[in-house]
């Protein structure tokens, strides 16, 4: 089993390790409710150390890119912008989603997920065949993400002023190499915060200053309820390479224009649209009490779906999920928990951000 | 560590059971168990009248991460339920022996709980799941 390098430093803090992908990480340090409305009410920060960095350098990093993602990183001009894609296979399925910034036109970085890093690499060099470019994977790196409402103004207590100057006008979804840190306003909860990465033997003397500047440590627990209230997917239950990006809510981030970008998936994912998409992705909201759980059985008077991920709402006090329904499902459905029948709302897959609820 | 009163009978299965010494007893899960689901956010009791054979899963406790089914230690009817843990499923994470006890049965008979675990016995066998 792999360790990161705040390993230590999560079993001084109490935590309960689990196994994440092959590597030992923190479900929780306690209580996961707790972590959860800490980052939704002030700061928290999550070792995000486990996925993987990749940097992109050369003549043809861009092509490559246009060729490889169904999100068109020419939309990239300024430096530091990030841009959230999926990598299709041929038949339109997700390989994976990741994040990748725009360095200058011959320079990249990407973070692409844990749990699909074998398949991801060996996809990634067998595209890159041809093409001027290298990849490296930047093992050297550690990451954390630190994550609410007072997570930036609790960094920036710990920064020099020069550095401050950088990182306050940095623009959500930007970021910025500040010596040999990188730090970016992204995250996966529906929180201000930053996403940062630096050498990782620098990573015990981060953590103890975050934790001083009144930013305690989060586990996945607490990361997973988070991204699923703000309506983030999640790889491997919200979508695969079985399931199309049309199907999973991910429409969003497929740029068909220009009409002549040849991706790889466009002309699978065309052809779906040509013969018309069956499925949408949706929010579900349990009216009564319970919880919902992947997997579950979704029924409309359109016909059958399933919950892809489901939990209880610590922000709304509710049961809430994503799910894949017959695209003709109305505002209304059962979902069958135990063998019995339960009403639940059809919603927008997003349920909270900002601290905020977005139910109507 | 968590915490086993020596006072009460313990199942395999985690829940614990007090004997009230008029053929009827209290159930609930163990602090062991509590805390290896973590914060409870609901618990589908079971319904009072019930007629439950030990064994029988009668309830369900749900954390945010996962659900778990309670069952019947020993046989009898439901006769209490702890209504409290509708609104407060978190009572039995932080008192798990005493405000968040779950159901009372009425004893089929007095002698299926001598099949019960003791304290020390569920102490072991807490000891060696470990």
């Amino acid at each position: 089993m792999q360790r990161t390098p705040f390993y230590q430093k999560h079993l001084d803090a109490g935590a309960k390790m689990v196994d994440f992908a092959g590597w030992e990480m923190p479900i929780h340090y306690g209580s996961q409710l707790q972590e959860h409305k800490q980052v939704r009410s002030d700061a928290g920060m999550f070792d995000v150390s486990h996925m993987v960095v990749l940097d992109l350098q050369g003549a043809e990093a861009k092509p490559y890119l246009l060729k490889l993602l169904a999100n068109n990183v020419d939309k990239l001009k300024e430096s530091g912008k990030a841009l959230y894609s999926c990598m299709l296979n041929e038949q339109g399925g997700v390989i994976d989603d990741l994040i990748v910034y725009y360095l200058s036109d011959t320079a990249y970085r990407i973070v692409v997920n844990a749990g699909t890093r074998e398949k991801d690499l060996a996809w990634m060099r067998q595209q890159l065949q041809g093409f001027d470019a290298t990849l490296t994977e930047r093992s050297d790196l550690a990451m954390l993400a630190v994550q609410g409402p007072n997570a930036r103004a609790k960094v920036f207590s710990l920064m020099p002023a020069d550095e401050i100057a950088i990182a306050e006008l940095l623009k959500p979804f930007y970021g910025a190499q500040i010596g040999s840190w990188f730090i970016a306003r992204t995250g996966y909860t529906g929180e201000d915060g930053f996403e940062m990465m630096f050498p990782a033997e620098q990573a015990e003397k981060v953590w103890d200053a975050l934790v001083g500047a009144g930013i305690p440590p989060i586990g996945l627990g607490a990361r997973d309820t988070l991204r699923l209230e703000a309506g983030m997917n999640l790889y491997g239950t919200d979508m695969d390479e079985t399931t199309s990006a049309l199907t999973s809510g991910l429409g969003w981030t497929i740029a068909w224009e220009p009409a002549n970008r040849d991706f790889i998936g466009r002309q699978a994912l065309e052809a779906e649209k040509a013969v018309g998409v069956q499925q949408k992705f949706v929010g579900l909201v349990l009216e009564g009490k319970g919880v919902l759980r992947s997997h579950m059985k979704v029924t409309c008077e359109a016909g059958e779906g399933e919950i892809t991920s489901g939990t209880f709402s610590p922000s709304l006090g509710l049961a809430i999920a994503l799910a894949r329904v017959p695209v003709a499902c109305g505002e209304q459905c059962s979902i069958e928990i135990r063998g019995k029948l339960y009403p639940a709302k059809v919603v927008k897959p997003v349920f909270v951000r900002q601290g905020q609820s977005v139910l109507s | 560590m968590s915490n086993v009163p020596a006072n009460l009978k313990y199942a395999d299965s985690h829940e614990w059971i007090l004997d009230q010494g008029d053929g009827t007893v209290t159930i609930g899960i163990t602090d062991h168990a509590q805390a290896l689901l973590g914060d409870l956010v609901f618990v589908e009791l079971p319904e009072v009248g019930a007629q439950l054979t030990a064994g029988d899963e009668c309830g369900v406790v749900e954390s945010v991460k996962a659900a778990s089914d309670i069952y019947a230690p020993v046989s009898g009817e439901v006769i209490e339920i702890n209504h409290a843990l509708e609104d407060s499923p978190e009572l039995v994470n932080s008192d798990p022996y005493a405000a968040g006890w779950i159901f009372k049965l009425k004893l089929d008979s007095t002698a299926e709980l001598t099949g019960l675990l003791t304290a020390n016995a569920y102490s072991e066998l807490v000891a060696a799941e470990a």
